[in-house]
């Protein structure tokens, strides 16, 4: 998948002196105000597009963070919704020296609560080729004998098995596509714990794993369960068929 | 389990240590295997506890002689395991402060604590928990002839913020194990008191060590025993109810049936109430964000000494980002985090306490609540 670079007619950019953000709705129609990145409403989308970044690129070899939020402004668009412009730096938790920059686009459509926001990155740099280790994760997995099922990663302490952190990072995939698709400029989700996995060996050359993951909600403090099915292939990348909010919480 | 070291002389007595060997399955550490074992030369053999008696005997009757190489060997590989450091020993005997730890070994280092440096702290009850568990706080006070502010700090108001109340215990060592060196902190206990209550959620914090591990609330029940747990956070008498609360039971910022309807709330409000002239800051420890906290939650209308708040915050968040590079954001809550009412650190303001903070420790979400044991000393250090 080919990030879309953004940049199209955007006016030049303010000089940076943080502003506190205008209520929502408040902002006049086409112009992006700067917005202090330490603040939530920034700090809330950034997490998204992280979120759909680790869906789009993450993979048992890898897993991306946020280091910093750079940069943030918002535009209040008439009839369409909020778009934030935002400037993140961000390192891979497996080469934690190594950074790249990206630059992202978050726009949560108006009045929708069914509609997921639209994410456009594009991404300065390079990451860490992952091409061995996922080939090796690949084949490991499918000579598994007996499918592979694992609870509560990480641990009640914190700890993960080190042959148990490729399906951690996996765990991050599939979080992050439910989280961007569940997102709302009310809302900021974390994956808490992999609660339960389970391997379902396939007939294709897929791997499938069934997920229950815990998801925490930062405004509301719920942790909420959710079933994801990942699909995940060396070359092809990840995809979820299913994924759904499971029955009533421990909360 | 002993480890014996035997020099067998003749074939025959070859022949019976393999037997001895093939029969109790015994564990050979030189050589490897039962067949090596040479006339002349030196056998290892590592006998269980429950076996050295016979193993012995045997051993006499057929005249084969032996010397006790390791009397203990759990003792040894004790020794062996890196757990502790010697110097936190001093402080209360041998508690390993890297690893989270159940309430009742919490309970038992307090006793402890207070009893290796009752010059300099005495242990206090504050009041009880909804199932009846004593809350306690530590007063680390040095003897003088003027009375002297205090610094509070509590720490696991939410149960599932396991590094909260570590940092709690980290701090009460580090003080004390620091105080008559660390010119610093002389300093501070020339002047000041600490007040540090390590758990105030006892109820909530022992349920996620059994029950659920991300369980934020107490345990109090509502509606008939159906549902269980108020969010102590949101329990305080600041804006009670007003803004980011649920009056539904279930949720997990539910705040409760009125303002203080807990009894946790109830039992800090109360001390802080009778000791508020005295106090000069009001810190209270939560995880994860990496954040300072400033008042308010309920609205963005800042306090009357925004300014020295937010100066002491940015340099405290300065001196932390020094240590490890963990960069930590500074500022209201309502401004930085979301709103919310109730809160204790908001109740402590308005009631007249000048420096008032919340502390988000590590990480960012990475790990969130589930933060790994070994980030407890970087985490706990950066925050000191």
């Amino acid at each position: 998948m080919s990030p879309v670079p953004c940049g199209d007619a955007l006016p030049p950019p303010r000089p940076l002196r943080p502003r506190p953000a205008l209520p929502a709705g408040g902002g006049s129609g086409a112009r992006a105000m700067e917005l202090p990145p330490g603040h939530f409403p920034a700090a809330r989308a950034a997490a998204v597009a992280v979120e759909y970044l680790r869906y789009l690129r993450g993979g048992p070899g890898s897993g991306l963070r946020l280091r910093e939020l750079q940069r943030a402004r918002r535009q209040d668009i008439d009839d369409v919704g909020h778009k934030y412009y935002l400037e993140l730096e961000l390192e891979d938790v497996l080469d934690k020296d190594r950074t790249v920059s990206c630059t992202a686009e978050v726009l949560y459509h108006l009045g929708s609560k069914t509609s997921a926001p639209d994410v456009q990155l594009t991404v300065q740099g390079e990451l860490r080729s992952t091409e061995e280790a996922d080939k090796e994760f690949y084949n490991r997995i499918r000579s598994l004998e007996k499918e592979l099922v694992a609870e509560n990663i990480p641990d009640s302490h914190g700890n993960v098995p080190p042959e148990l952190e490729p399906i951690h990072l996996l765990a991050w995939v599939a979080s992050g596509y439910v989280i961007w698709q569940n997102s709302t400029e009310n809302t900021k989700f974390h994956l808490a714990q992999v609660k339960h996995v389970k391997q379902v060996k396939r007939n294709d050359e897929d791997l499938q794993f069934d997920f229950v993951l815990l998801l925490h909600e930062m405004v509301s403090q719920e942790v909420l369960p959710w079933e994801v099915t990942l699909l995940w292939h060396p070359q092809r990348g990840a995809r979820v068929p299913q994924s759904r909010a499971a029955g009533a919480g421990s909360s | 389990d002993q480890v014996l070291h035997i020099v067998p002389e003749t074939i025959q007595q070859v022949q019976h240590l393999q037997l001895l060997c093939s029969t109790f399955m015994l564990d050979l550490w030189k050589p490897l295997l039962p067949e090596d074992i040479r006339a002349g030369e030196d056998l290892h053999i590592r006998v269980p506890a429950p076996l050295v008696q016979e193993m012995k005997d045997s051993l006499a009757q057929h005249m084969i002689s032996y010397r006790v190489l390791i009397p203990d060997v759990q003792k040894l590989v004790d020794q062996s395991m890196p757990r502790e450091r010697s110097s936190h020993r001093q402080v209360s005997g041998g508690y390993v402060y890297t690893e989270y730890h159940p309430m009742e070994e919490i309970y038992q280092w307090m006793t402890q604590i207070q009893k290796n440096n009752s010059e300099l702290v005495t242990q206090h009850i504050l009041g009880k928990t909804f199932e009846n568990r004593t809350m306690y706080y530590l007063q680390i006070s040095q003897p003088s002839n003027k009375t002297k502010k205090i610094i509070w700090m509590d720490c696991g108001i939410h149960a599932r913020e396991w590094i909260s109340p570590a940092f709690c215990q980290w701090f009460v060592k580090e003080i004390l194990q620091n105080y008559k060196t660390d010119p610093k902190i002389s300093r501070f206990l020339q002047n000041l008191d600490f007040y540090v209550l390590p758990v105030l959620n006892i109820d909530g914090y022992i349920y996620s060590w059994e029950e659920d591990r991300l369980w934020r609330k107490s345990r109090s029940p509502y509606e008939n025993g159906t549902c269980y747990g108020t969010d102590l956070n949101r329990n305080f008498n600041s804006s009670w109810g007003s803004v980011g609360v649920s009056f539904n039971c279930s949720s997990d910022v539910f705040c409760g049936s009125g303002p203080e309807s807990e009894p946790e709330t109830r039992a800090v409000a109360q001390f802080i109430k009778s000791k508020k002239s005295d106090i000069l800051c009001y810190l209270t420890i939560h995880s994860y964000g990496q954040l300072i906290l400033t008042p308010y939650g309920s609205t963005t209308k800042p306090p009357s000494n925004n300014e020295e708040l937010m100066q002491v915050a940015k340099e405290a968040a300065a001196a932390l980002k020094g240590k490890y590079g963990t960069s930590y954001r500074v500022g209201s809550t309502a401004s930085i985090l979301y709103s919310n009412s109730g809160s204790s650190r908001d109740w402590a303001h308005t009631i007249g306490i000048p420096l008032s903070y919340t502390f988000e420790l590590r990480d960012t979400g990475t790990h969130g609540f589930v933060l790994p044991a070994d980030q407890i000393q970087p985490t706990c250090e950066e925050t000191m």
